[in-house]
């Protein structure tokens, strides 16, 4: 009971801190220095459609790259603190005798996972033209490999496979943004392939193909965390 | 519209918090986790937001001479996509030493573990 209303008082507090911000807050009436610096010259110096990606990959694409090592350790962390007694709970599953799933599922698995596949492609592949991007598209690639893993709890999926495309697509990533230091102004630079014309699916320099990479390895590393956590499930 | 998102993000901050303070179990804290976090984004998003602009994607419809008048912030936008990931990651992990916790104690309830209380 006592517990229950410190609880509560202390939430009247934070909601009251809430509150006070709320009431303080007057809306920006123009955008401020830094993202008027990124609304005129996203365009002309990056060609890039969508301002949100040219800042990921390419104003601050140190701090991306930061971010997909956050994901990568977590994936390994997750890994790692599940992956004790795997092989003694396989044998114990295979020992079951699971039933396979009925020929709907399979069908309807079969349909839609290449579909989900492309879709995600597609997003990665568009980041800079469109609202989506390496993390979105990297997030609906792992969303295929959940409906294949929800569909038919037996299935394994190689996890040297995934390391490889996670491990390549991060190497790719880093190597770019060498060549952005030894071929045009910086790291990550995108300037290091020709900017095109503005609006089109190749123009935009190295965006189109970072974020390619980013998307692979997003989804390689939600992947192998959706197949750390259901291959410890007991059955 | 702004003021909407951003007194729906408060609460669910408040809501969060509520649920991870008064649960006693680690799912349902997790999942109060999930909650706040997902206020805390929605605070953030709504900082940028400015009326009668549109969103920061260059086109035929927003040319990019007059960019700077027509978008709102994109700053916010991309700190709220890191965070979502990051999200997405705090959340696996969490999800995963709950996973192993129990697979040792045997409990999922926070009161039956008092080794670090005092």
């Amino acid at each position: 009971m006592i517990q229950r209303l410190i609880v509560i008082l202390l939430l009247a507090g934070i909601g009251s801190i809430f509150a006070g911000l709320m009431l303080s807050y007057v809306p920006d009436g123009e955008l401020n220095r830094t993202a008027r610096y990124y609304a005129d010259h996203t365009a002309q110096d990056l060609g890039a459609a969508n301002v949100v990606t040219a800042i990921i990959v390419t104003y601050r694409g140190l701090d991306t790259l930061g971010e997909v090592t956050v994901l990568f350790l977590t994936a390994a962390i997750v890994g790692l603190v599940l992956s004790k007694g795997k092989r003694k709970q396989r044998e114990a599953r295979r020992r079951q005798g699971l039933q396979p799933p009925g020929e709907l599922l399979l069908t309807g698995t079969r349909l839609l996972l290449p579909l989900i596949l492309l879709f995600g492609a597609y997003v990665f592949t568009h980041g800079h033209l469109t609202p989506g991007g390496g993390f979105q598209g990297g997030a609906i690639v792992a969303s295929a490999i959940l409906l294949a893993l929800l569909s038919n709890p037996l299935q394994r999926f190689s996890h040297r496979l995934i390391s490889l495309v996670e491990a390549v697509s991060g190497v790719a990533f880093v190597v770019i943004g060498v060549l952005g230091i030894l071929l045009a102004g910086g790291f990550l630079d995108n300037r290091i392939l020709p900017i095109g014309t503005f609006g089109e699916l190749f123009s935009a320099g190295a965006i189109p193909v970072i974020y390619a990479f980013v998307g692979l390895k997003v989804g390689a590393e939600f992947s192998s965390m959706l197949v750390s956590l259901s291959e410890t499930e007991e059955l | 519209m702004a003021t909407i998102a951003m007194a729906t993000g408060f609460m669910l901050i408040l809501i969060g918090l509520f649920g991870a303070l008064s649960n006693r179990n680690i799912l349902r804290m997790i999942v109060s986790f999930v909650v706040a976090n997902t206020g805390v984004n929605l605070v953030l998003v709504s900082v940028g937001y400015m009326r009668g602009r549109t969103a920061p994607i260059l086109n035929d419809a927003v040319p990019a001479a007059e960019a700077a008048a027509r978008i709102i912030d994109p700053v916010p936008q991309a700190l709220v996509l890191t965070a979502i990931v990051i999200g997405v990651g705090v959340t696996a992990l969490m999800l995963a030493y709950a996973y192993r916790l129990y697979q040792t104690r045997g409990s999922l309830d926070i009161s039956k573990h008092t080794d670090l209380k005092w």
